[in-house]
């Protein structure tokens, strides 16, 4: 029995020229400045701290530790998954992103328990984060070694 | 006595009746343009449920339950339930069935599950092995996420060819023979043609119009040849969710065999949703956007008599996450269903 149309090729060509695209021109604008606005958000909280007279590294941990409750909550309430749906990379690329990827998957899978389900898959999206990230840092760490 | 007509069609002499059908959809679905045909619109897509599965099968038990009552039957008058949905194992309609004491067919379309089942209705009642069947087929968007996406509360973007799975439950019961009260004409099953598993090799699973367009095209061409028919000796040709960017595909791959297929072709996912004010990008999917928009609205426009001729061509993508990730292409199929008022 023979297909009614012929060629494989042409019909994934006509299927691109037919789909619409993302204007990636606006999503990287947008992206850039409400990522940027995370990150304003973060000097400022940094900032402050610093003038209450902490040192440094205490003011930045007080800043991650706070910028990943908003996230956290913001993702319970949510609303992050629509400012993620605007802002694309520039909501998950910062630290608010990271605590979405993690809170969002222990909601979705609290019904499976909190063995295979919360505990589980948790780490569902940003699982590949932290291990090409350490990763990464191994092999920065072996090069950082030798060129000393 | 009825035939198989050529390659792929059989076609029915004796009218298999569709006496009853029954819808619900979710609140997105409420809000779309078909809102007024639906038996019942959830205000809430957990349905008082803990959980989304949990809810796909209230959904289900309920609506199956209200097609039972509108055609007032009784499950022992029903010889078998066919239904099928999207969930891992068919669960949704599973835990949906347990607890009704009728003989069960389990079937997997994709989101064509609802043109298998009346296909196979169809062949058991006009065979003589069933007075009544009750069909149905559910999807869920929060669960369809759930197993096939991300969780819901993740920050992602859709890309625009992507679709929107529906939330809902689309119910239909078949018969030998009409109600008592029905004098009036009633639509009928007449012919139906099962499609074969197209691939295309469309391997982007956030553009599945396109990968079942070609499956849709493909059984509808075989059943105008098969029959030897034009488009418009039917009213309406309605594709199951094909979105805009495959309800295009198909008019264009008519028109390369000259064919016109403007005028009376319309897609499920683009009648479920104003795809522009609802922000859905190519349109709605899933198991229940062909077995609603069927159960709710192109049935009641058969019975208004607005409709008396339809093909219903509901598509379905046979993929899974792994074979996704595993790099493997999208296989589509389609079922024709040619619907038309009968006395």
């Amino acid at each position: 029995m023979k297909n009614n149309f012929i060629d494989k090729k042409k019909y994934q060509d006509t299927v691109e020229k037919m789909s619409p695209k993302t204007n990636i021109f606006l999503n990287c604008f947008n992206a850039f400045w409400s990522g940027g606005l995370i990150c304003v958000i973060g000097e400022f909280i940094t900032n402050y701290f610093l003038n209450l007279g902490y040192e440094i590294e205490v003011a930045r941990t007080f800043c991650s530790v706070i910028l990943i409750f908003f996230g956290v909550i913001l993702t319970g309430f949510g609303v992050y998954d629509k400012i993620g749906k605007f802002a694309g990379a520039g909501s998950i690329v910062p630290i608010t992103g990271f605590a979405n990827s993690v809170a969002a998957p222990a909601l979705e899978f609290k019904k499976e328990g909190y063995i295979f389900g919360v505990g589980a898959k948790m780490f569902l999206i940003s699982g590949p984060v932290i291990v090409y990230s350490t990763l990464a840092s191994v092999i920065v760490g072996i090069f950082y070694y030798f060129s000393l | 006595m009825q035939k198989k007509i050529r390659q792929q069609t059989i076609k029915f002499k004796n009218p298999v009746y569709i006496i009853s059908t029954s819808s619900t959809v979710g609140p997105k679905e409420g809000e779309g343009p078909l809102k007024d045909f639906f038996d019942l619109i959830l205000e809430d897509s957990l349905y008082g449920e803990i959980s989304w599965e949990k809810a796909e099968s209230k959904i289900t038990k309920e609506t199956f339950a209200r097609a039972l009552e509108k055609a007032n039957l009784s499950q022992e008058d029903i010889d078998y339930v066919i239904s099928g949905d999207l969930l891992n194992q068919n669960t949704g309609s599973n835990f949906a069935i347990r607890d009704l004491n009728i003989p069960f067919f389990g079937i997997f379309g994709a989101c064509s599950t609802i043109g298998e089942g009346l296909g196979l209705g169809a062949i058991l009642i006009n065979g003589g092995f069933a007075n009544n069947i009750l069909i149905g087929a559910s999807s869920h968007f929060c669960a369809s996420e759930k197993q096939f996406r991300f969780p819901l509360e993740l920050g992602t973007q859709r890309p625009p060819s992507s679709t929107w799975t529906v939330t809902g439950q689309g119910s239909v019961i078949l018969s030998n023979k009409k109600n008592q009260d029905e004098n009036k004409k009633l639509p009928c099953i007449t012919a139906i043609t099962p499609g074969k598993i197209i691939d295309m090799g469309i391997k982007d699973a956030n553009n599945m119009g396109a990968a079942m367009a070609p499956a849709a095209f493909d059984v509808i061409y075989s059943h105008l040849s098969d029959l030897n028919i034009s488009p418009d000796y039917y009213d309406l040709i309605v594709t199951g969710d094909l979105g805009k960017i495959g309800h295009d595909l198909v008019v264009k791959m008519f028109g390369e065999k000259n064919i016109d297929m403007t005028k009376n072709y319309n897609d499920c996912g683009l009648l479920i949703f104003d795809i522009e004010k609802q922000k859905i990008g190519s349109g709605g999917s899933g198991c229940a956007c062909s077995a609603v928009t069927f159960a709710g609205y192109l049935y009641k426009r058969l019975k208004d008599g607005v409709l008396n001729k339809i093909l219903f061509v509901p598509t379905g993508a046979l993929m899974s996450q792994l074979s996704s990730q595993q790099g493997e292409s999208i296989p589509g199929i389609a079922y024709a269903v040619a619907i038309e008022n009968h006395d």
